[in-house]
């Protein structure tokens, strides 16, 4: 029986990799609306580095939350559309694995690589190199917070016509964590301090969050299937 | 004890309760608010420090603390709705949420108005003001969500969810808003220990709590008798309901 579990686990999340990556659309777009939005930032504020260097954290962390909604909210619409999901709910295996394999699937396109990237932004911002480490770390934790609320809302809305604003009325509050827990990181991280109770607060949120919210999205997709 | 909850979930007993329940205690509610109003207003003493500005904490406290409060028991509703499938706790949940948004919206107006002459403004970003901003988003996403949806039923299933999740969070929303900066005063009311606020300041205050609460508990029975009266409209029981109602003038 566990192995079926781990074996269902790993088909699921080779299903969704897969797709993603014949899309690459997807994978990408999410790390071009970062680069843009930072872009605008230096435009709005002024060139000023050491004024940079103070905001980069904010910048960061704020523009990762902006290009995780923009994804977020189509994570399960594919699925809705084409009827995998109503087969998804009605395998024996619990809709909560295959919405975990989903999320985790979709941390690992979009949070992953918008992480391991995310130094090159950071030089532009003149963020200090030192602060790189903290960066990808506290980017790779929290984007899979991100990923795992943002996708509470888009299983709650993948039923319904107008569910793109909605989205992010109903996530934005709970992203406020995760924003303070990062931009406390980075900006430690930035200033020479130790960030590691800041990280260790958002492991603990990935921690929790991997346990509760694939509950909270398999309740919601099946509310959205059911009407 | 369970023959209560069993009455609860049957809409038309909880018609009849709500009634029962509205003749008696929306009396008492406005009693105790218009006391209570006079007691801080005229009776309290001013303050040392403040003069009578402080006097809009005895709006300020009690709807923030009911607006908090609100919350939970929308979430225990929903909690209720989900796991017992009783239908008063979906028209419960649906009832709170307006209430407790106002309330919040209350909370951080008084909360302004307050600011600007003994702050010197009339909003900072501090720890709770901000975290009952977001109280305020998450209050507006429930009713947002419950909008969104054409189908009734799924919409209060799908707000339960939202306002479970919310409850989750809400204590690490709290703890990390106050993690990152904090201006607004620790709490002066403590249940264990001395209170930082005289008891000429503290019983009005007290009063305008229970009285809030009260009030609260009204406008929610209240909401979800309109609630009935809509959804039921067709029904037979209601109609002669109503029309005893009529005949009693």
């Amino acid at each position: 029986m566990q192995l079926e579990t781990v074996s269902y686990l790993r088909a699921q999340l080779n299903r969704h990799i897969r797709s993603g990556l014949r899309r690459p659309g997807d994978v990408l777009n999410p790390i071009l609306f970062f680069l843009m939005v930072v872009t605008l930032f230096p435009l709005g504020l002024g060139p000023a580095p050491d004024q940079l260097r103070d905001l980069a954290p904010g910048i960061f962390w704020v523009v990762a939350l902006l290009a995780n909604l923009t994804v977020s909210g189509r994570l399960f619409a594919a699925d809705f559309e084409d009827g995998s999901l109503e087969q998804m709910i009605l395998a024996p295996q619990p809709l909560a694995l295959s919405a975990m394999a989903e999320v985790i699937a979709h941390w690992l396109l979009s949070g992953v690589t918008l992480a391991l990237v995310s130094p090159v932004f950071a030089a532009m911002l003149n963020l200090p190199s030192s602060a790189f480490p903290v960066l990808v770390l506290s980017l790779l934790l929290g984007t899979l917070c991100l990923s795992l609320i943002g996708a509470i809302g888009a299983a709650l809305t993948v039923g319904l016509r107008r569910g793109g604003m909605l989205l992010s009325l109903l996530i934005i509050p709970l992203y406020v964590p995760i924003l303070i827990f990062g931009v406390g990181a980075v900006g430690e991280a930035a200033n020479g301090y130790d960030a590691s109770a800041w990280l260790a607060l958002m492991g603990a949120f990935a921690a929790a969050g991997l346990v509760l919210s694939p509950f909270a999205i398999s309740a919601g997709l099946k509310i959205s299937v059911d009407t | 004890m369970w023959s209560i909850i069993h009455k609860m979930g049957s809409p038309p007993w909880f018609y009849r309760f709500a009634g029962s329940f509205l003749k008696w205690l929306l009396p008492i509610a406005i009693v105790a608010l218009i006391v209570g109003a006079f007691w801080g207003l005229f009776i309290a003493p001013p303050d040392f420090r403040q003069g009578n500005s402080y006097r809009i904490i005895f709006i300020h406290v009690p709807a923030a603390v009911v607006a908090l409060a609100g919350y939970y028991v929308m979430a225990f509703a929903g909690l209720m709705s989900l796991v017992w499938k009783i239908k008063m706790a979906d028209t419960a949940m649906r009832a709170v949420a307006p209430v407790g948004a106002a309330l919040t919206f209350i909370a951080l107006v008084t909360g302004a108005i307050w600011g600007k002459p003994t702050w010197g403004t009339w909003w900072v970003w501090d720890a709770r003001i901000t975290s009952m901003l977001i109280l305020l988003f998450l209050y507006l996403g429930v009713i947002a969500l419950f909008e969104a949806y054409e189908n009734k039923a799924a919409a209060a299933k799908a707000c339960a969810v939202l306002s479970l999740v919310g409850t989750v969070n809400i204590p690490i929303i709290y703890k990390s808003v106050d993690w990152w900066y904090s201006l607004h005063q620790p709490a002066s009311i403590k249940f264990s220990g001395e209170s930082a606020i005289d008891s000429s300041m503290l019983y009005p205050l007290l009063l305008n709590i229970a009285a809030f609460y009260l009030t609260f508990a009204c406008a929610v029975v209240f909401n979800m008798r309109t609630e009935l009266i809509d959804s039921y409209r067709r029904s037979a029981w209601l109609q002669t309901e109503l029309k005893q109602e009529l005949a009693k003038g």
